[in-house]
This record gives C-alpha cells, sequence and structure tokens, in this order.
C-alpha cells in the first residue's frame, strides 16, 4: 500500500484498519470502529435495562472482539463482564454448555452480548433457553439464524457493520477522487456502522439479504 | 503359525494388559481429584448436582467419542490431526447435501460415513505405502480439508456457513436418534452422552477381547517383530485410520443435526483435545500401550474443568494453562510406564 501511496495512487481502506489507515497512505478508512458498536451496544442495554452483562469473546487474544465488550463498559449503566470462550467457534455445543455454566454461576446476569451471529444463535440462545431465564441477547453481525431469532423475538439485536455499504462507499469515493479530485472524510475514518437490526426493522433487513445487498 | 511365536505374543499382551491397569486407574485418581477440587470451589452449589453433571458431560462426550478411537489409532503407533476438522467436513458435507443438493437425511448420513470411511483409507494407504511420519500425513490431510471445508460452502451457499438442515426429509428422525435431549431431574442431558459409552464399551472390547486388538497392540509396539509373529500391520493401520475418521463424522452429524446447520470453522483445532484426552488417559504417545476407557477419562477431566472453571467463577483465561498442567503431568507419568514397558519388549 506504501508503494501505491508512494506511485500517487489514491487509496481508501476498509472493513477492519480505521487505527492505521493514515500509516498506510490510505486518505480514508470506512468502516466501524469497534469500540464505538460497542459504544452504543451498551446504551441498547441501559435502554432495555440490562443491569449485568456477560461479554463472551470467542478469541481470546483478538483486540477488536475486547474492544466492543470494553465499549460496551464504557456506555453501560451497569456491568459488563468479560468471559473467555476461546475456541467457541470451533466447538458450538461446548460454548453453549461453558455459558449455559457462567449463566448458572451468576444468577443476576441479565443480558449477553455476543460478539458473533453463530455465538448469539448457536451456543447463547440454547444455554438460555435451556435455564428458561429471561435474558437479553445481543450480537455483533448477523446469520440467517440470528436474523429469524430476531425476528422470534429471542435475541434484541443484532450490531450491523453494513459491510455492503463499506463496499459501495470505498467505490464511490475513490470514483470522486479520481474524476473530481475529490479527499473525502477529513483525514478521520468513515463509520459504516453501528447499525442496528432489531423487531423494528428485521422483516426488512430479511427482506435485503434475500436480494443480496445486505 | 508355530507355537513359538504365539507363545511370545500372548505373554506381550498379557503385559500390556497389566501395564494397562496403571495409566487407566491414574488417570481415573486424576480425575477424582480434579473432581473434588472444582466440588470444593463451586460457587452454585450445582457442580456435583444434575445441572453440572449435565454440562461436564455434554463437553466429554463429543470429545469422548473420537478420542477413544484416536487412542485405539494411537496404540497402532500413529496418529490422525484431521479428525477435528473432519467434524466440520462432516457436518457442512451432511448439511450441504440436504440443503442444496435436498437429499433425506439418511441418504446424506450415509454418503458422509462412506466419505469419511475413504479419508481414513487414503490417510491409512498413504502412510503404509510411503513410510511417512502419520503426523505430517494427516496434518496434510487438515490443512486440504479445512480449505476444501471453506471453499466448497462458499461456493454452494455464498456464506460460511450451512443453514435450514431442519427442514430436510428425515431431520425429525435422526435429530432424535443423533442429536435429542432427555430431561432428567431438572436438566437436560445429550444424548450424545449415551453415544459416548456405547464407543468406549466397544473400543474396549475391540482393544482387549479380540484379535484385532492384539495386533493393535503389536502394530504400535515393534512393527517387525508384529509383522515377523505374522500380524497384519498394514490393514490394521489402515482400519485404525478409517476408524477415527468415522468416529470425526458421527461426531460431525451429531453437530450438524443439533446445531441445525455448521459453520466451517467448526472442529478446527479439535483434534488436538482428542491426543490429549488420549495421552492423559495413558496411551503413550509412541504407541504399544494405553487405554481406550482412558481417553474416556481424559475427555471427562477436560468436561469437568470446561464447566468447573465459570461455576468457581474462576477466570477462563487459565483453562489453556489448566489443560497444560494435566497434559504434563500426565505424560510424564506415561514416559515413565513407557521407558519401563519399553524395557521389558525388548
Amino acid at each position: 500500500m506504501l508503494g501505491l501511496a508512494d506511485a500517487g495512487i489514491a487509496t481508501v481502506t476498509m472493513n477492519s484498519g480505521s487505527d492505521v489507515f493514515k500509516s498506510l497512505g490510505a486518505f480514508t478508512h470506512v468502516g466501524q470502529d469497534e469500540i464505538v458498536a460497542g459504544r452504543e451496544a451498551g446504551y441498547k442495554f441501559n435502554d432495555l435495562g440490562a443491569t449485568n452483562i456477560l461479554c463472551p469473546i470467542q478469541e481470546a487474544a483478538n483486540v477488536g472482539l475486547t474492544d466492543r465488550c470494553a465499549g460496551a463498559r464504557e456506555t453501560s449503566t451497569g456491568s459488563v463482564t468479560d468471559f473467555n470462550l476461546d475456541g467457541g467457534l470451533q466447538d458450538l455445543t461446548a460454548a453453549s454448555a461453558k455459558i449455559k455454566a457462567a449463566l448458572e454461576a451468576d444468577p443476576t446476569i441479565d443480558a449477553v452480548f455476543a460478539l458473533n451471529a453463530d455465538i448469539a444463535a448457536k451456543a447463547v440462545l440454547p444455554a438460555v433457553q435451556d435455564l428458561g431465564r429471561d435474558i437479553f441477547i445481543g450480537t455483533v453481525d448477523m446469520s440467517e439464524d440470528a436474523l429469524n431469532a430476531i425476528s422470534a423475538g429471542d435475541i434484541v439485536f443484532a450490531i450491523d457493520q453494513q459491510q455492503y455499504a463499506q463496499g459501495y462507499l470505498s467505490v464511490v469515493l475513490l470514483y470522486l477522487n479520481a474524476t473530481n479530485a475529490h479527499s473525502l472524510g477529513g483525514g478521520l475514518p468513515m463509520y459504516t456502522g453501528p447499525g442496528f437490526v432489531d423487531a423494528s426493522n428485521v422483516e426488512q433487513v430479511i427482506g435485503l439479504v434475500a436480494a443480496g445487498t445486505r | 503359525m508355530t507355537t513359538q511365536i504365539k507363545d511370545e505374543r500372548v505373554s506381550q499382551t498379557s503385559f500390556a494388559t497389566k501395564m494397562l491397569q496403571r495409566p487407566e486407574l491414574g488417570a481415573l485418581i486424576g480425575a477424582g481429584v480434579i473432581f473434588f477440587l472444582f466440588w470444593s470451589v463451586d460457587t452454585t452449589g450445582n457442580f456435583a448436582a444434575i445441572g453440572g453433571t449435565a454440562g461436564w458431560t455434554d463437553i466429554a462426550a463429543p470429545i469422548g467419542i473420537i478420542a477413544v478411537f484416536v487412542a485405539l489409532l494411537m496404540i497402532g503407533g500413529e496418529f490422525d490431526l484431521s479428525t477435528g476438522v473432519m467434524v466440520g467436513t462432516s457436518g457442512l458435507m451432511a448439511g450441504l447435501l440436504t440443503t442444496e443438493y435436498n437429499l433425506n437425511v439418511w441418504v446424506a448420513i450415509a454418503l458422509v460415513f462412506a466419505f469419511a470411511l475413504l479419508v481414513g483409507f487414503i490417510n491409512g494407504m498413504v502412510v503404509v505405502n510411503t513410510g511417512l511420519p502419520s503426523f505430517i500425513v494427516t496434518l496434510a490431510t487438515f490443512f486440504v480439508l479445512r480449505g476444501a471445508n471453506l471453499a466448497v460452502t462458499k461456493e454452494l451457499t455464498g456464506t460460511v456457513r450451512v443453514a435450514n438442515v431442519e427442514d430436510s426429509n428425515g431431520f425429525d428422525q435422526a435429530h432424535a436418534i443423533f442429536a435429542s435431549k432427555m430431561m432428567i431431574g431438572t436438566s437436560n442431558f445429550q444424548v450424545s452422552i449415551i453415544w459416548w459409552i456405547l464407543a468406549t464399551i466397544f473400543a474396549t472390547w475391540l482393544l482387549t477381547r479380540t484379535r484385532f486388538g492384539n495386533w493393535i497392540f503389536a502394530s504400535g509396539g515393534d512393527k517387525v517383530a508384529a509383522r515377523n509373529a505374522g500380524v497384519p500391520v498394514n490393514r490394521t493401520k489402515i482400519i485404525l485410520f478409517m476408524m477415527s475418521s468415522l468416529s470425526a463424522s458421527f461426531v460431525g452429524i451429531m453437530f450438524v443435526l443439533r446445531l441445525q446447520g455448521m459453520q466451517a470453522g467448526q472442529g478446527v483445532g479439535m483434534e488436538f483435545f482428542y491426543i490429549i484426552a488420549a495421552a492423559v488417559g495413558g496411551t503413550l504417545l509412541m504407541g504399544g500401550a494405553g487405554s481406550a476407557i482412558g481417553a474416556s477419562i481424559g475427555a471427562a477431566i477436560m468436561g469437568i474443568a470446561d464447566i468447573g472453571i465459570p461455576y468457581a467463577l474462576w477466570d477462563q483465561d487459565w483453562r489453556w494453562t489448566f489443560i497444560g498442567v494435566i497434559l504434563l503431568a500426565a505424560v510424564l507419568v506415561n514416559t515413565w510406564i513407557g521407558t519401563k514397558a519399553k524395557g521389558a519388549k525388548r
């Protein structure tokens, strides 16, 4: 990328890289900041009245994931506890049993902030249903099963970083740069998320997913 | 076959059987100690009760089903690093066959099992015919399958997961047999526990009560001596590879039915837990000695730790450290036994 910058070719980074896009020579970054996404999730949990939130991290050394939990911790009026669920995606049924154990160990937990749609729909939701407790589930990113669970009222929200818009915007930004010498973004990243998918818009989003643009 | 050779083989087996008792007993005592440890630090009062038991057996069962057959293979002197990813491959394959090709679930399961046997057969053939270490051969299989899992799933579904398996023909019966729950007391127990017990009984019977079991010990103990004694070493090893691969696909089927779908990363990295379970259970890493029931105890230890740590409200970060310590302790004991066993055999 630095080679491109040296050659005078304009670049934009997208998806992940909001911290480093400048050092890579890009004029802006199109994406979602993990801390910002976590903060918005924290507000959302406040609206729901959640006071004790479990935040399972399915890849222990992934800074992006710990940032999401940290962001939620900043804005939540309750407590947010990180829970190491390393390898969770490689063994979803074991992940479910571990989450169930963590929920049993602390009966005051009233919300789970899952950081992945498969973790939410395949590990957290079965554990919550098995215990029969009233626990709000929020997740990051979407899957068909997670959307259906939102539609059914089992999952409250999914954070959507709106990747389709990331690709679309990046091309538009570069196009304007090439044709009209614009350099948009003001040296800052441009956020495409967090968008929220919840009961209010889930049916519309399901339709758009089927159409291939979400 | 001459009586002279037969005598030697019989004496070897009885020695192995004698040695078997000790690592197995060690693993059992270890499991007891760990169980007591987590029971004493349990904050929920649930750990030793029905709820905790349902939790740790849920984690241990799929590990145990594969670990007992991985143990047989290791006793036979070989490794299989493709078992973990094979779980994912099988689940994805069953999911794709039912959702993309609209096959009946049972037909899909039969095809998946046939595919797993083929993969095991290829692993075994390559190992016995090239003389390459199985560690390398099955590591290659691991990467081949890992890449294929992602590529094929993306190609067919446009995503990294298979969903909606529950809409397929035959799903309900298959789900009842491989993935249902039963309420005992106040908790749901997974049917996988029954399969785990059956797998352990079958593998133990095979290892200790049949001629094939003797062949396993002989093939892993001293290949040349075994071959001289008339043991079909190559055939034994190939069958062992096929069994470990089949057991992994069995668990893959259980998972895809239970999760009603599967994502492409499932199973990757799990192969080490099966090997660890076998090693903790007293199976020698160099082959020639070990136990199937020990591998099941090793799987139980992992389940106990995985549930015990959150129940104790300990930092889950320590889980890996805990498993590492258990493994090192077990292997130290096994190596000590191993040098004794080796000395007596040669």
